[in-house]
């Protein structure tokens, strides 16, 4: 460990204090706390676009074929009327946008590029024009994805899983350049999400300040440690997979065309070899957020911090080989499904285990219910329904039915609403001060987080009753099936709710904006909280500490530890008594 | 409330389906409120009142091996309480008599009878379109084809999914209890005309079954009329073309 502070002393030396311009300090900038802005921004605009589309859907399924209010102006031909094209392409847009420009760029984007660096004590990021070059091939990726909303025969309506061959062939979905497109922006997306994460990697192997022990790091920081090396093995599959579509649309070429002797169901282990692997990218970063707002707001260690590690690392080994669950009823040998269903009730264990551990956490803590700590627990409750309704699906004789309805609808939005966009969230209102070096308002917090918990669970936990019901997902219109006819109030219900869901999120927009110019000055250290981020002025100037790097001299969560008055004991704080602080 | 639930079974196996169903559902629900009871009742009780310090403690052991073991333990006996109705669902083949052939197409299911001699690919196959006829209590196989992309054989009160996947010929089975009519959605995404693509499978009494096919199924009946579609989803109402499937692989 003792090597690496060589290079951080190395790097301070270079950095001193040249004023950069405008373009190289706003735009482009190797800073990654600038960087980790600038990925924030990216994913808050396109959660805004990702939210609306969803509102679209939900108002077709609950007035179906009525004009969406505002959308007249759009959909000019029709009056505002969603056609069932135009159906599929907004919601194929919806989880497209938010998966891989909403909760990848905040959590991974943002949060990595932010707390890495901060946290295991190192001046920037490994390869600092790298990163910036991964924010800038993101963001044109996102640029091209928006571009196909533009073009003739609309953009990719088959699906965020484009399976082939829907997406293989322009006459079978009657989109041309939109599906192309979307292969287009995702392989470029793909090689942005490569450089973020070779550099994550490489700066927590390398860049760790002296006494930053692997086992000494802030659990976040594993969570976005084992996210990147997820991201740099899964990722290419992705890549790989959307050229080969693109090819079989575009070249002739016959992967997954079995006109020409290819195999639609290869696209589909393609696709979920990386979406797997996936989902837990997804949601891991969030678990570590979660893990490491509890402690601060428990004002109590982290109970159990070796099995939070180790069962992260087992749910990233794991990940790769539960993907077949997605395919139980797709074609591929029922064999092979029995043994996709053995890892994924094996991949359940660790994400029990996080849930106890965090509960321990809770035991005998002091808890102080602010803005950050509400949404981490809202994490940890909504993951758990999230987690619990995934042992439906686990049990193949039981997927046979759920599969492909609202109760998949239903879990998923419990995984990656409830569990990634709370973490978000948490994250967001706890680092604020940090990365902005203004306090958010916690009037407007409150009224942001209480909305949108209630609206929530009132949006997405009837998906459960009509998934049960039989509603399969990605209809046009539940009226035109006699089975479904009666729990059309359901989905009427839904949507009211999720329209307010909508609505509760403008007290965040305002606050965020509000509190970015307006907010109370951060003080350095506005929660009591022990990890390095926090000794570094808000926000951090370049190169974030003075000519000292802070030391690590303890784990993480050290609070109300009896070796200090105070209730917590900054990792940087030499012991009492030792000689801990000779030369710095 | 019972209205908010799973339809009602009409399948053999769909029993064993909703059997597992409600114990997962138990099991889940009694941890929901286990998890969720403790969660609460530690953040009242330990919500920050001045004068104390928190509990400091890094962790437990004998509790972590507890709370790893027991849900290890559960999710190993779901496991396997879940193979024999898999393996009896997807992995077996019960003898019968009675096959039909379905073809997906965007958007509809063409069904396609052996016709009297009892083969697929000669003359005096009859095929439907969007309908199937079979009788009660008699193992039906049904192999399920595709002409097009990937679409997903779904009757909610069979308990019964299976995707088509273009290319593949896939083996299905199932066997009704209930003669009745139901409803026979398309359950995966296969274009603007997903939603609306369905069908209907009567199940008859033997007698009636009998009547039927003498009616539609003989060489003299007269090919079985399609109906066009009600809903209009732009779904062409092609007549039934019988043995014109891809490459049938084996």
């Amino acid at each position: 460990m003792s090597a690496t502070s060589a290079t951080a002393h190395a790097h301070v030396e270079h950095g001193g204090h040249h004023e950069l311009g405008f373009v190289r300090t706003y735009i482009f900038s190797t800073d990654h706390k600038m960087i980790a802005r600038q990925f924030l921004f990216l994913g808050l605009f396109m959660m805004i676009l990702g939210g609306l589309l969803a509102l679209v859907v939900r108002w077709q399924l609950a007035w179906p074929e009525t004009a969406v209010p505002g959308l007249g102006g759009i959909l000019t031909e029709t009056g505002g009327i969603l056609e069932p094209s135009t159906y599929n392409m907004a919601f194929t847009m919806h989880a497209t946008i938010m998966i891989f420009f909403v909760i990848m760029p905040i959590l991974a984007g943002c949060f990595g590029n932010f707390c890495i660096p901060l946290m295991i004590g190192a001046r920037d990021m490994a390869f600092p024009f790298l990163n910036m070059l991964s924010f800038w091939v993101t963001g044109s990726a996102g640029l091209i994805m928006l571009s196909g909303f533009f073009v003739e025969g609309g953009h990719a309506a088959a699906g965020w899983t484009s399976y082939a061959p829907l997406s293989a062939v322009p006459a079978y979905t009657g989109v041309n350049w939109g599906q192309n497109i979307w292969c287009i922006s995702l392989f470029i997306m793909g090689v942005g999400s490569m450089m973020g994460s070779i550099n994550y990697i490489t700066t927590i192997i390398n860049m760790r300040a002296p006494g930053m022990q692997l086992f000494r790091m802030p659990l976040v920081v594993w969570s976005l440690f084992i996210t990147a090396i997820l991201l740099l093995l899964a990722l290419p599959v992705l890549t790989s997979g959307v050229a080969m579509l693109l090819f079989d649309r575009t070249l002739g070429t016959s992967w997954f065309r079995p006109s020409g002797g290819g195999e639609p169901l290869l696209w589909q282990h393609l696709f979920w070899y990386f979406g797997h692997p996936e989902v837990y990218i997804l949601i891991l970063p969030a678990m570590g957020i979660a893990s490491e707002i509890l402690p601060v707001f428990c004002r109590k260690p982290i109970f159990g911090y070796h099995a939070m590690a180790f069962s992260m690392i087992a749910i990233a080994f794991l990940s790769w080989i539960v993907y077949g669950h997605h395919m139980f009823v797709s074609g591929m040998s029922p064999a092979l499904g029995m043994a996709f269903t053995v890892t994924t009730m094996v991949i359940a264990v660790p994400s029990a285990i996080k849930t106890f551990n965090w509960l321990g956490t809770l035991w005998g803590a002091r808890i102080q219910f602010t803005v950050p700590m509400l949404n981490a627990l809202a994490f940890v409750s909504m993951f758990v329904i999230g987690g619990l309704s995934g042992i439906f699906m686990a049990s193949t004789p039981v997927d046979i039915y759920i599969q492909d309805t609202y109760f998949i609808v239903a879990h998923i939005h419990y995984v990656v609403f409830g569990g990634s966009i709370f973490g978000a969230f948490a994250a967001i209102y706890y680092w604020f001060p940090k990365m902005f070096g203004r306090m958010t308002n916690t009037v407007l917090g409150h009224l942001h987080f209480w909305p949108t918990f209630v609206f929530f669970n009132l949006t997405f936990f009837p998906m459960h009753i009509i998934g049960v019901g039989g509603q399969m997902r990605r209809i046009y219109n539940p009226m035109q099936y006699e089975f479904l006819q009666h729990q059309q109030p359901w989905n009427v219900f839904i949507t009211v709710s999720a329209l307010a869901l909508g609505i509760s999120q403008i007290p965040f927009v305002v606050n965020f904006f509000w509190s970015l110019f307006a907010g109370t000055r951060a003080p350095l250290n506005p929660w009591n909280a022990t990890t390095l981020e926090w000794t570094a002025p808000s926000p951090p100037p370049h190169l974030n500490w003075g000519p000292t790097l802070p030391t690590v001299y303890r784990g993480p969560y050290e609070y109300s530890s009896p070796e200090s008055k105070e209730d917590f004991l900054p990792q940087s704080t030499p012991p009492v008594g030792a000689a801990g602080a000779r030369r710095h | 409330m019972l209205d908010w639930w799973l339809p009602e079974n009409v399948s053999t196996y769909g029993q064993e389906i909703d059997w597992l169903f409600h114990l997962i559902y138990y099991i889940t629900g009694a941890t929901f409120i286990l998890v969720f009871v403790t969660m609460l009742v530690f953040l009242v009780m330990y919500r920050d009142r001045p004068g104390r310090r928190a509990r400091y403690t890094h962790g437990n052991t004998t509790l972590e091996i507890v709370w790893t073991v027991v849900p290890a333990l559960i999710l190993v006996i779901l496991t396997i309480l879940s193979v024999p109705a898999w393996s009896k669902i997807k992995m077996t083949m019960p003898e019968t008599d009675f096959v039909v052939q379905v073809t997906a197409k965007q958007f509809n299911w063409q069904v396609t009878y052996p016709g009297p001699d009892g083969q697929f690919g000669t003359a005096d196959d009859k095929t439907l379109l969007d309908e199937m006829h079979v009788p009660v209590n008699k193992v039906v196989r049904v192999i399920l084809k595709s002409q097009d992309v990937i679409h997903s054989f779904f009757v909610p009160q069979f308990r019964m999914k299976q995707d088509a996947v273009p290319g593949r010929e896939i083996r299905q089975w199932f066997e009704v209890v209930k003669p009745g009519r139901y409803e026979w959605p398309c359950a995966e995404l296969c274009g603007f005309g997903h939603s609306g693509m369905r069908g209907w499978i009567y199940v008859h009494t033997p007698d009636e079954y009998g009547k039927w096919a003498a009616q539609n199924l003989t060489a003299e009946a007269a090919p079985a009329a399609a109906e066009p579609k009600p809903e209009g989803t732009k779904a062409e109402t092609t007549k039934a073309e019988p043995k014109k499937e891809g490459k049938a692989k084996k």
